[in-house]
């Protein structure tokens, strides 16, 4: 047993480290640490910064232009990232619809599509979940009819999507579709990659509880979709959504993430006073931050533990769940804190605030540019409990599907 | 023990509810959050009809002689409504003051006017970095002969945007003191903003504020207990109008888990589910007993019994909201997280009145306190 990194693992630490300072603009790490609005632009240009180095997907296959680095080396490059304030690359591309064009996709697909993703051409979202069938995913109704016709077979698509993550600045949504209601319900699910730009797609946005615009309805009417932009067979959609659960671990617990959000916590804590000392000297408080700091300590060697182990040829386990779980729990207990650090300060909604380069207001002394997002964030991060599988959801998989109950 | 509301109390409940349900939807409250005043003077003039802004004043002064289980039960059917009318800073907070402090010609003049719906206030008392700390007041008051200089900065004054008079406290030689200082005086600077919940509060700066030596309310220097008083008054109040959003929000998730289907059932049907709405609900009624406690010994005249109970509830309600209000947004998925149901208004205001004049911890270690004193 040995929970140090070794010598190779901190020259690269130290790799990473340096490629940030050196190549990570300072006007969007500071939006990304200040809580501020990202523009589309930021994550883009990001993402072919990292293209440039060749770290524009780290996981994916040194064929497909990936780095070849080891779980470990992925986490660490994940934890840097998000310690620097580098914007999150976004995971609809990269880390769910190219793994299943790698693994199920046709050589004509996989060349047209996974460079524009790695490139940062192709914007994708993910078009899953519908009004009915949000846990019951295999209940999902949206059809997909295939017609033969003498300018080139395609399918007819007709329905609604829903809670679209950033599907306002889509390129390419990848959708389950029902192309048959026969048999059990998940064979009759198709996986389609749809242009966002087809006549009869329409997206609606969907204003979330801290006012932002993050998600959208989408609707279908008779959209035209090329059949080769099926992925696979007909009717095995369910066979390749299933794959994509399993596949991608490193990244759910959001590690990385939470360490930064934890120093923060400290840093707020350190800055804010109670009693005319720093906050962080009242013992209430600073043992709530203890308390979040020993459930991270643990998920930080829980989730390390999983991804060493990766690779090994095992019964899938409860760990993708646990990590889900524990990992959402501890975004949302840190965003709670700063909130709470705040005190009655975090009560303004001060809109404009959230803008890079708002230049703060006199009236306004006592607060930090750094207060105006913390509510904003703690109620925006209620959903990580809800997506990706709501946790009761990831609590079923482990009473039913793990332990046989 | 008598736990039932008066004939009297219940008809004031009844008319609350059918005012809410009625004039109050949550499509309107939603449009006035938007709204440059961000709340309903018509509403305002009803809830003067009602006679619930002279609820808790002498009738000699156009009150209706209410106690704080009055108060207790409107905060509660306004917290079903989400109303955003200033409420509390207007009636609790700056009539309470009023009430406890003013002078025989300073009630004349302002409770009446309060009753009528003529005059709102807004208690200016919490300053930048001085987070809860009553007695964390800097701005000062100095003697000029025939008043008061005011001089400093308060942030976070709920409702400030509406007040026609504020009520600040400032510190001179002897204490704290509070002045009654018109909203427009000159050297009075608002900034105003929305709070999260779609209320308004303004932070403000005080510069060279000239008053009268009438300003003064109360005696200079003991503003302090009456501060406290008037606090524990609002906390009781914020923890009546908590427990009105829990059971709402118990009933919209009650609602929602019997009509929303996934798995080709009721997700109500889940035990997990069950077992949840049964702890919110479990939760929701032992908020509801200690905000009776609260709201009945708030009047006492044993301070220490009073700050006492104030801060038990206050901490424990605050943890029960919290509870309620996370799990109404889970058990809703994701229409827990939009801004066009009211769950997510619920659950914000929850938070909000949870940072207000002292969250869960800071009660908590008041009355934690008091365990060393006994
Ligand atoms: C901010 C946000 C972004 C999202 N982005 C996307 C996206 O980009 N693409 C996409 O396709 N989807 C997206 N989703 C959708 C997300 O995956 C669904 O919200 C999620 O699957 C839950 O579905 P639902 O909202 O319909 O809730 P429901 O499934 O109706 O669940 C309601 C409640 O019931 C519980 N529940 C349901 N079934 C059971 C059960 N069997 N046992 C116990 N409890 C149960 C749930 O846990 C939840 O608490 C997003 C959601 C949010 C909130």
């Amino acid at each position: 047993m040995d929970l140090n990194f070794t010598a190779e693992e901190q020259l690269f630490r130290e790799d990473v480290r340096s490629f940030l300072r050196a190549k990570l603009p300072g006007e969007i790490s500071r939006k990304v640490l200040g809580g501020k609005h990202l523009a589309k632009n930021d994550f883009v240009r990001w993402q072919q910064i990292l293209h440039a180095q060749g770290w524009g997907a780290v996981a994916w296959p040194v064929a497909h232009g990936g780095t070849g680095w080891n779980p470990v080396q992925q986490h660490i490059f994940d934890e840097e990232c998000a310690d620097a304030g580098a914007p999150l690359q976004l995971p609809f591309g990269l880390k769910m619809v190219a793994p299943v064009i790698m693994a199920f996709g046709n050589p004509a697909q996989q060349q047209y599509f996974l460079p524009r993703i790695i490139d940062g051409t192709d914007w994708w979202c993910q078009g899953y979940s519908e009004p009915g069938s949000g846990s019951d995913l295999a209940s999902l109704k949206m059809r997909a009819v295939r017609v033969n016709s003498p300018e080139g077979d395609h399918y007819v698509v007709n329905g609604q999507k829903t809670w679209n993550t950033l599907g306002q600045y889509a390129d390419w949504i990848f959708c389950l579709v029902r192309t048959s209601n026969e048999g059990r319900r998940q064979e009759g699910i198709s996986f389609l990659l749809i242009d966002m730009k087809t006549p009869g797609i329409t997206v609606r946005p969907i204003i979330m509880l801290d006012g932002e615009h993050e998600i959208n309805e989408v609707w279908f009417e008779d959209v035209k979709v090329p059949v080769e932009n099926l992925i696979g067979e007909e009717n095995k959609g369910w066979t390749y959504a299933k794959f994509l659960l399993g596949h991608e671990r490193t990244g759910i617990a959001g590690v990385g993430r939470s360490k930064r959000e934890l120093k923060k916590l400290k840093e707020i804590a350190a800055k804010e006073s109670n009693h005319d000392r720093p906050l962080i000297e009242d013992q209430r408080f600073r043992d709530r931050i203890a308390q979040v700091e020993l459930e991270l300590m643990a998920l930080e060697i829980t989730n390390l533990r999983v991804i060493s182990a990766e690779g090994e040829k095992r019964a899938p386990g409860p760990e993708a769940s646990i990590l889900k779980i524990k990992g959402s729990e501890i975004q949302q207990l840190l965003s709670e804190l700063k909130m709470q650090a705040l005190g009655h300060y975090a009560l303004p909604y001060v809109e404009e605030a959230l803008d890079a380069g708002w230049p703060g207001d006199a009236l306004m002394d006592g607060y930090g540019d750094y207060s105006a997002p913390l509510s904003g964030q703690y109620f925006n991060i209620r959903k990580t409990t809800i997506y990706g599988g709501s946790n009761e959801i990831q609590k079923n998989i482990i009473s039913q599907m793990i332990l046989g109950l | 023990m008598d736990f039932n509301y008066t004939e009297e109390q219940l008809a004031l409940q009844n008319t609350l509810r059918r005012f809410i349900a009625r004039d109050y939807p949550f499509e309107h409250r939603r449009a006035l959050a938007k709204s440059a005043d961000g709340f309903d003077r018509a509403a305002w003039k009803t809830f003067a009809d009602f006679g619930i802004l002279a609820l808790p004043f002498h009738e000699d002064f156009g009150g209706l002689n209410g106690n704080a289980v009055d108060t207790m039960l409107v905060m509660e059917m306004l917290g079903r409504g989400l109303a955003l009318e200033p409420y509390v800073s207007t009636v609790v907070l700056c009539g309470g003051l009023i009430r406890d402090a003013g002078s025989a010609a300073q009630k004349e003049a302002l409770l009446p006017a309060i009753a009528g719906g003529e005059l709102m206030l807004a208690l200016a008392h919490f300053e930048p970095g001085g987070r809860y700390e009553l007695d964390r007041v800097a701005t000062t008051a100095s003697a000029t002969g025939s008043g008061w200089q005011l001089d400093g900065a308060k942030a976070v004054v709920l409702g400030a945007p509406a007040a026609d008079k504020l009520i600040v406290s400032a510190r001179d030689g002897s204490g704290i003191s509070l002045f009654l200082v018109d909203a427009k005086a000159p050297g009075v600077t608002l900034r105003t903003y929305p709070t999260q919940d779609g209320a308004r509060a303004a932070d403000i700066r005080l510069s060279k504020v000239m008053v009268g030596a009438d300003a003064l309310l109360g005696t200079a220097g003991n503003a302090l207990p009456v501060i406290e008083r008037a606090l524990d008054y609002a906390n009781a109040a914020f923890c009546a109008e908590a427990v009105g959003i829990m059971s709402a929000l118990n009933e919209v998730t009650l609602e929602y888990l019997k009509t929303r289907k996934q798995f080709g059932q009721p997700i109500g049907k889940f035990q997990a589910l069950q077992h949840r709405m049964a702890d919110m609900v479990i939760a929701t009624e032992q908020a509801r007993s200690m905000a009776t406690l609260a709201a009945v010994r708030v009047d006492s005249a044993d301070v220490a019994l009073r700050n006492r109970s104030v801060a038990a509830t206050k901490a424990y309600v605050g943890a029960q909201a919290r509870f309620v209000g996370q799990q109404a947004v889970q058990l809703h998925g994701g229409m827990g997280v939009v801004d066009e149901l009211n769950v997510a208004h619920y659950f914000k205001r929850l938070t909000m009145i949870g940072l207000t004049f002292g969250d869960a911890d800071y009660h908590l270690g008041r009355f934690s306190d008091t365990l060393l004193a006994a």
